[in-house]
């Protein structure tokens, strides 16, 4: 590889940034001022091009430091790596939360996805707009799905400098957003996670008990309320014989692919090829989902053993966490959870004193949906575009590095703890024969009482509605998010279970429940979501990447149309949405017109 | 005595295509096999010399038990599998595939694809006149090659030919995301500022014309290219000692392009920038 680069040098500032992160570069070869040994000996080769994986770290640096990245820095980030300029400069470009062109240090992410368009986000973006213009020194940006929406309309400001500092405001008002964009550092602080969950503290639940009883920064207090039992329970048993618990329990993958995860464990440990790696999918992106943001901001210990107990089942001694770069409190609390955890010892060298080895990093997300396609995610950490792979091979055979890996949903890896605590009988117990255990729906919209619900599967939508307290004139809920489908208020009666929802004819995908009541125009709605698979379609295959578009070319042509000024572009609509949902490369092509079908078919949205 | 490498003997790999039985060896991808058995899948990332990026989807096929319609470029052929590659449900897939294509890329210059359109009787003009379209200028800013964006499928072939496939030279990456993905040097800049190396081996695997001979691209422009009018002669380059096949694309006795057999042994179509573009001088009369 004879890399080319340019004469943009890089300011103070951005070569500190990258240094920060990789230390002083060691030669010229590297960026550093030239001397007389870098004459005789040509540093780098596979040793840096083997750390390709900190392109992404690396872009996040010069990002929060500076607010952007030049060229400058990022071909003084590329000599550091041993990474072709060209191919940096297509990973920078394919994330929205970077910019690669001048623009002020604080960006103000403003969402205007479902629930927030719903709670008046267009207003509210109308006026913030209005007081943070040019020269205010803030860029106001449009924003997919924050993941806040048990508090919409949401607003996350950032303000890159050193350290940089992050801001939410949600409910947002123009003037608490425009303080959380001016001075992010003084803002007020954000409610505790555990407001999101309105049965905190209440009896008989399981993957919430500890939200908003613990400290989630205390080891100590984890511990104290069960922490860690799950873990020793995992050493007793033996890697084959938590595979067998998991397994017998009947748990399936959360994400929304609903994929057993005692299989896909048991597939991963008996590979021969090593190393073997764990991974955490925490890029919740679906819109409507914040369920995993919750976890990790109110119990993020529980996180950090379950992927343990992961990583000790199918003999893998390092894990990552993949993070949506839009939680900046959900990676304070991880950070702080690491540390701790590896302070402990229990995590490290010899965890527990069992002389099993393992560590978790983190990796960060920059703004892009698709990276939560469990392949993308590997190209994501791996240093390259975000684009899905080809499967097969499959990742418990060809994963991060091409190496074995098991990738699970935060939500999933943290229903493994009551899985060995209880016992699989008690947990297959719970819920229905086909769907076990207990199951985390994200309830927004329409409702008195929004935010994270734990129910057993089998309970029926209109249940989870009663208790959310839904609001009168409800028209529609939507289920599984954008890529999920919607279903008419006198379907309430529909268990929420995998198969429940199948035999419906819906999914329950990864557990979001939207209410919209009869005041929210649906063609807009469907034509953000249009939007939404248009903004977030990685380009890679044509179905998606053109198809997108033409879909919300067509919905925006009808937003104002019904009956037969409509019936051609729904046809059209049909004849794209089935090709792409069957010769799109990966799951959200397969899944961009599933939404606007179900409104088109089941709530008769243009009729 | 010349020995021809004949490779780990391979197991045969048996199923249907279309109700027929196939054969191929292990590894073998579906289009292998509908190539061997004389059906006309169609393809356009696809490339002889490269692995299949499948990025286009033109070539979808049906297999039973699968979900969703699969690449015959890239899924490999396994024992049992019944594949059906003329169904409704696949013919529908790459007939909207096209129309998708040609409603926002130029796809004048991209050989078959007007009989694909006529054959799948594909409407590119039903997404109506607004329908947004690529419409990007071609980028000429060197003597040698132009790159004209507006006709590019982003199949991902130059990147990979510019890449670790072949020339590791890596000048060039798909930037951007979705719709405005396209391809670039580092920061967009002009290829005189970027890696390139002028090896042309992007050109020769371009399936539409969006990578071509600034020859080419200026006798387009002035309505003097006519490829019934030229002769191809396949010669060995005379530059250096590898002896790489070259073939001349010869129009009124002017070497106008200049391309090289895919099917060589040792070099796969690629060329180097003397190959490609140094021919000047043979037409040098003066």
């Amino acid at each position: 590889m004879d890399l080319h680069f340019g004469d943009s040098k890089p300011t103070d500032e951005e070569r500190a940034a990258v240094d920060a992160l990789l230390g002083p570069p060691e030669s010229s070869w590297e960026g550093a001022d030239r001397s007389d040994a870098d004459l005789r000996w040509a540093r780098g080769g596979r040793e840096a091009r083997d750390r390709r994986d900190l392109l992404l770290p690396g872009l996040h640096a010069i990002n929060d430091r500076i607010g952007w990245i030049s060229e400058g820095a990022l071909d003084y980030l590329c000599r550091r790596l041993t990474v072709p300029p060209a191919e940096a400069y297509g990973v920078a470009t394919f994330y929205a939360m970077f910019s690669v062109k001048p623009r002020p240090a604080t960006v103000l992410h403003v969402c205007t996805d479902l629930a927030c368009a719903a709670a008046g986000a267009s207003e509210l973006c109308a006026g913030i707009e209005a007081r943070l213009g040019l020269g205010s020194g803030v860029s106001v940006e449009r924003s997919p799905c924050l993941g806040l929406c048990e508090r919409a309309p949401a607003a996350l400001a950032i303000k890159a400098g050193d350290p940089v500092r992050t801001a939410v405001s949600a409910p947002a008002t123009v003037p608490d957003a425009v303080l959380a964009a001016s001075a992010p550092e003084s803002a007020p602080e954000e409610p505790p996670a555990a407001l999101a969950v309105p049965q905190a503290g209440g009896d008989g639940l399981i993957l919430l008990r500890r939200v908003g009883v613990v400290d989630p920064a205390s080891l100590d207090d984890y511990r104290a309320h069960g922490g860690y039992t799950a873990l020793r329970r995992a050493f007793e048993l033996g890697p084959a014989g938590v595979i067998r618990e998991v397994t017998d329990s009947g748990l399936v993958g959360r994400g929304g692919a609903a994929f057993p995860t005692g299989r896909k464990w048991q597939a991963t440990a008996s590979q021969p090829d090593h190393p073997h790696y764990v991974v955490c999918n925490a890029d919740e992106s679906e819109p409507g989902t914040f369920k995993d943001r919750v976890l990790m901001e109110g119990d993020p210990y529980a996180l950090v053993e379950a992927m343990t107990i992961a990583a000790y089942a199918i003999g893998a001694h390092k894990g990552y966490v993949y993070l949506r770069g839009e939680y900046p409190r959900a990676l304070h609390r991880l950070e702080h959870a690491l540390a701790q955890a590896r302070a402990r010892g229990l995590l490290g060298d010899d965890i527990l004193g069992q002389g099993y080895a393992f560590d978790i990093e983190i990796r960060r997300g920059a703004g892009a949906y698709i990276c939560g396609e469990e392949t993308a995610l590997f190209n994501s950490i791996e240093g390259y575009r975000g684009e899905p792979r080809s499967k097969p091979p499959f990742p418990v055979e060809k994963g991060l590095f091409g190496k074995p890996t098991v990738e699970n949903n935060v939500e999933t890896l943290v229903n493994v703890l009551p899985v060995l605590t209880m016992g699989a009988p008690a947990y297959a117990a719970i819920g229905t024969a086909k769907s076990t255990g207990p199951k985390l729906f994200c309830v927004s919209g329409s409702v008195d009482r929004p935010g994270i619900y734990e129910l057993p599967f089998g309970a029926t939508l209109g249940e989870l509605l009663e208790r959310a307290g839904v609001r009168e004139g409800l028209r529609a809920v939507l289920l599984g998010g954008a890529a999920g489908g919607f279903v008419r208020a006198d379907e309430l009666d529909i268990p929420l279970t995998f198969e429940g929802t199948r035999e419906a004819g819906t999914t329950l995908g990864s557990g979001v429940v939207m209410a919209f009541d009869d005041t929210v125009p649906l063609p807009r709605l469907l034509l953000r979501i249009a939007e939404f698979f248009r903004d977030e379609s990685c380009g890679q295959c044509v179905p998606c990447r053109v198809g997108t578009v033409r879909q919300e070319e067509a919905l925006h042509r009808i937003v104002e149309r019904t009956g037969a000024a409509a019936a051609d572009d729904i046809a059209l609509l049909r004849e794209v949405g089935r090709a792409m949902r069957d010769a799109s490369i990966c799951g959200l092509g397969q899944t961009a017109w599933n939404a606007v079908e179900s409104a088109i078919d089941r709530l008769g949205a243009y009729e | 005595m010349t020995a021809m490498p004949l490779g780990v003997p391979r197991r045969l790999v048996e199923f249907t295509i279309d109700g027929q039985e196939a054969r191929v060896p292990e590894g073998a991808t579906i289009l292998d096999a509908c190539r061997a058995a004389g059906k006309d899948v169609p393809t356009l990332c696809q490339g002889d010399t490269l692995t299949p990026k499948n990025a286009c989807r033109v070539c979808v096929v049906e297999v039973e038990g699968s979900r969703t319609l699969v690449p015959a470029c890239s899924r490999k052929a396994e024992p049992g599998m019944e594949v059906h590659t003329g169904t409704e449900r696949a013919r529908h897939s790459r007939k909207i595939v096209l129309e998708l294509l040609a409603s926002s890329v130029d796809l004048s210059t991209t050989p078959q694809v007007a009989d694909w359109i006529k054959e799948y009787e594909a409407k590119p003009e039903r997404f109506g006149p607004d329908a947004a379209r690529l419409d990007e200028e071609p980028k000429i800013d060197n003597e040698l090659y132009v790159r004209d964006y507006d006709k590019c499928i982003l199949c991902y072939k130059c990147v990979d030919a510019c890449g670790d496939q072949w020339q590791n030279t890596f000048a060039i990456s798909v930037a951007g995301r979705g719709f405005d993905a396209r391809i670039a040097v580092e920061h967009d800049a002009p290829l005189t500022d970027s890696a390139c190396v002028y090896c042309g081996n992007c050109i020769e695997v371009c399936p539409t014309g969006a990578l071509s001979f600034k020859s080419e691209f200026d006798m387009r422009a002035a309505g003097t290219w006519d490829e019934s009018q030229q002769t191809e002669t396949t010669t060995v380059c005379a530059y250096c000692g590898v002896g790489c096949n070259l073939t001349l694309h010869v129009q009124d006795n002017e070497i106008v392009k200049v391309t090289s057999p895919h099917d060589n042994p040792v070099t796969h179509g690629n060329l180097c920038i003397k190959g490609r573009f140094g021919y000047q001088h043979v037409q040098n009369r003066d």
